[in-house]
């Protein structure tokens, strides 16, 4: 059988090259499908040729091959159940598939030190511990840390929404943070000391601790930069691995994950104007507390009858969806009103910001689920231009990505973020769950502009109630 | 037509004393190890290169099923996951680890390509067709 083993290098080589035009597939809507497949081949390849190094197939016993199948068969239940979770729940399965990703790379470094520490420490050169300690923290912090942003986005019980914050929390993080890295040094140049295994489980302390305290403090408007950055981790951990098991088809696919991670937080701090330090390490909740007394503005409420009756007479509408319309479960209605307003005639767009949601394509995600042509959803780079043109813009369930203050209030936290241009189109219709100002706590100017009118309910009912006055409209046909 | 024979000699001289430069068996196992590092270094580096050329052109549309086909691809932990489970001379609680981390980059590998086919699956055209 030795050229079966002689095959594994080739197959993981293989494997790496289709991980590589799997991405590349995704660029266009038209092949995205062929790079999912392109995946699962290369995934296909790479558990088989790995099942197939002499190591693991060697042994004729056949209870030894049963600890690779029983965890194998024990996982497709639920992968399937995730994989088919209502797609509102999306930004939360990710987060806990990076949580998965972080574990596996956590106890694999954790099983690979202590095989080797008991039976060949001289295997532990400083190369390769630096690798394992690499490997361990950023597995371990990503495990905690996409447990508590996963469980933020579900909105459980026990993990407060608002950011959690106390004095001098900065300061705690980088003390546990400083310390794994001193006993990660350490550990380097000392892997098979008697204490060793003991620093060994306080960096894997550490590091728990660390992640979970990361995220404590992040609030869920800036989920989407979260997830971006554990996504990047996870990659990270698996390259790390790669290091460790001297495997370069783990470091190639890892290094895919985290450079694509890597991009897409830089696009989402880019898109709310602020530093990945400052996502990390601000808070944003603090800043809140000075924004939210200002005098008290009117808001104009008006009704759907009169919102549906202007959209009927337009000839541009554009709708501006955010977390609300997620949270409402809001897209079939939305999809009704499109139609209901294409059968008349008028355009209808939808204005995409890059955070809008909770992930990062989040809204683009749940409007193709109900059957919008991808075509119709415009980027905001793409939509602003458009705006002034625009006779009836709805703002569904958004607010910060539709604020002016962004633009001139130099105190507003938000100051400097690029918005949807909403102010500049001609009528506003802002449909909004109650009168509290939005999730950043900052009080919306577009909502007091003498063009703007509310609509106050729940996204679903609101455009439920548009619909009904647009199809009563059309018995006249 | 001296310095021209000298040029080519100068190779083969190299090709002769290259042999030499490996030989000392002592030093041999850790010079090796060193340099599978830096290759390993090359092969990440050069592989952030291209991940970040091919993802910067992934439509924006796309970002969710980009995000759940990355986590699918990075849930290649697989790999070392299988090693540690169903190697060879591993003490149980050793496997065990390996087993829950091949428990958990398992799931990952489903879930993530079952649930980017899905979502893809929805992108359609205004024809409704799909290409």
């Amino acid at each position: 059988m030795n050229w079966v083993a002689s095959l594994v290098e080739p197959a993981y080589l293989f494997a790496a090259g289709l991980f590589v035009l799997s991405l590349h597939w995704l660029s266009d809507p038209k092949l995205a499908r062929r790079g999912v497949r392109a995946g699962v081949l290369a995934m296909l390849v790479a558990v088989l040729a790995t099942w197939a190094r002499p190591e693991v197939s060697h042994h004729t016993d056949i209870a030894r091959h049963l600890w690779v199948i029983i965890p194998i068969l024990l996982a497709i239940w639920p992968g399937v159940w995730l994989a088919n979770i209502p797609l509102t729940a999306v930004p939360q399965r990710t987060a806990l598939s990076h949580a998965f990703g972080g574990l596996a790379a956590g106890l694999v470094g954790t099983a690979k030190y202590f095989y080797w520490f008991q039976d060949h420490p001289d295997q532990l050169t400083p190369f390769r511990m630096t690798a394992i300690v690499l490997e361990i923290i950023l597995g371990y912090l990503t495990f905690t840390g996409s447990i508590i942003a996963a469980g933020k986005l579900q909105e459980v019980k026990w993990i407060p929404q608002r950011p959690w914050v106390y004095k001098g929390q900065n300061f705690v993080n980088l003390v546990a943070f400083g310390a794994a890295v001193v006993l990660g040094c350490l550990i380097i140049f000392m892997p098979d000391r008697s204490w060793s295994p003991w620093a060994y489980g306080a960096i894997v302390f550490l590091a728990l601790n660390f992640g979970w305290m990361l995220v404590m403090p992040i609030g869920g408007a800036d989920m989407p930069t979260v997830i971006a950055i554990l996504n990047a981790y996870a990659g990270l951990a698996a390259v790390a691995m790669g290091f460790v098991l001297d495997n370069k088809l783990l470091i190639t696919a890892g290094a895919l994950d985290g450079s694509s991670g890597l991009i897409l937080s830089i696009i989402m701090c880019k898109a709310m104007n602020r530093s990945f330090s400052n996502v990390l390490f601000g808070a944003f909740g603090q800043v809140q507390a000075k924004a939210a007394g200002g005098e008290q503005k009117a808001y104009k409420p008006d009704t759907p009858e009169n919102a549906a009756a202007m959209m009927e007479q337009a000839s541009l509408v554009v709708v501006v969806p955010g977390y609300g319309m997620a949270v409402a479960q809001a897209q079939h209605k939305v999809r009704e009103l499109y139609d209901q307003l294409k059968k008349r005639g008028v355009t209808v767009k939808f204005a995409i910001h890059p955070v809008a949601g909770r992930m990062p394509g989040h809204m683009n995600v749940l409007l193709a689920e109900s059957e919008i042509p991808y075509t119709d959803l415009i980027e905001m780079d793409d939509i602003n231009p458009d705006m002034p043109q625009c006779d009836v813009c709805l703002v569904l369930g958004a607010n910060d990505v539709v604020n002016p203050a962004a633009r001139f209030d130099k105190t507003s936290p938000i100051f400097g973020m690029p918005i949807i241009d909403a102010d500049r189109a001609k009528t506003i219709f802002a449909v909004k769950r109650s009168k509290n100002p939005g999730f950043a706590g900052i009080d919306n100017e577009l909502y007091f502009l003498d063009k703007t009118f509310m609509l106050f309910g729940d996204a679903k009912a609101v455009v439920g109630e548009l619909v009904k006055n647009l199809s009563s409209g059309s018995g006249m046909h | 037509m001296l310095a021209c024979a000298d040029l080519l000699t100068l190779p083969a001289a190299a090709l002769l004393a290259a042999p030499e430069l490996a030989e000392p068996p002592a030093a041999a196992s850790s010079a090796g190890a060193q340099l599978d590092f830096v290759s390993m270094l090359f092969v990440f580096m050069l592989a952030t290169f291209i991940g970040i050329g091919v993802i910067r052109r992934v439509s924006r549309l796309l970002h969710t099923p980009l995000m759940s086909l990355t986590n699918a691809i990075s849930a290649i932990a697989v790999v070392g996951s299988i090693i540690v489970a169903g190697g060879e001379h591993y003490p149980l609680h050793i496997r065990l680890m390996g087993a829950v981390a091949l428990f958990a980059s398992m799931t990952n590998i489903i879930s993530g390509f079952l649930i980017t086919d899905r979502m893809l699956k929805m992108f359609k055209t205004e024809q409704g067709g799909k290409p």
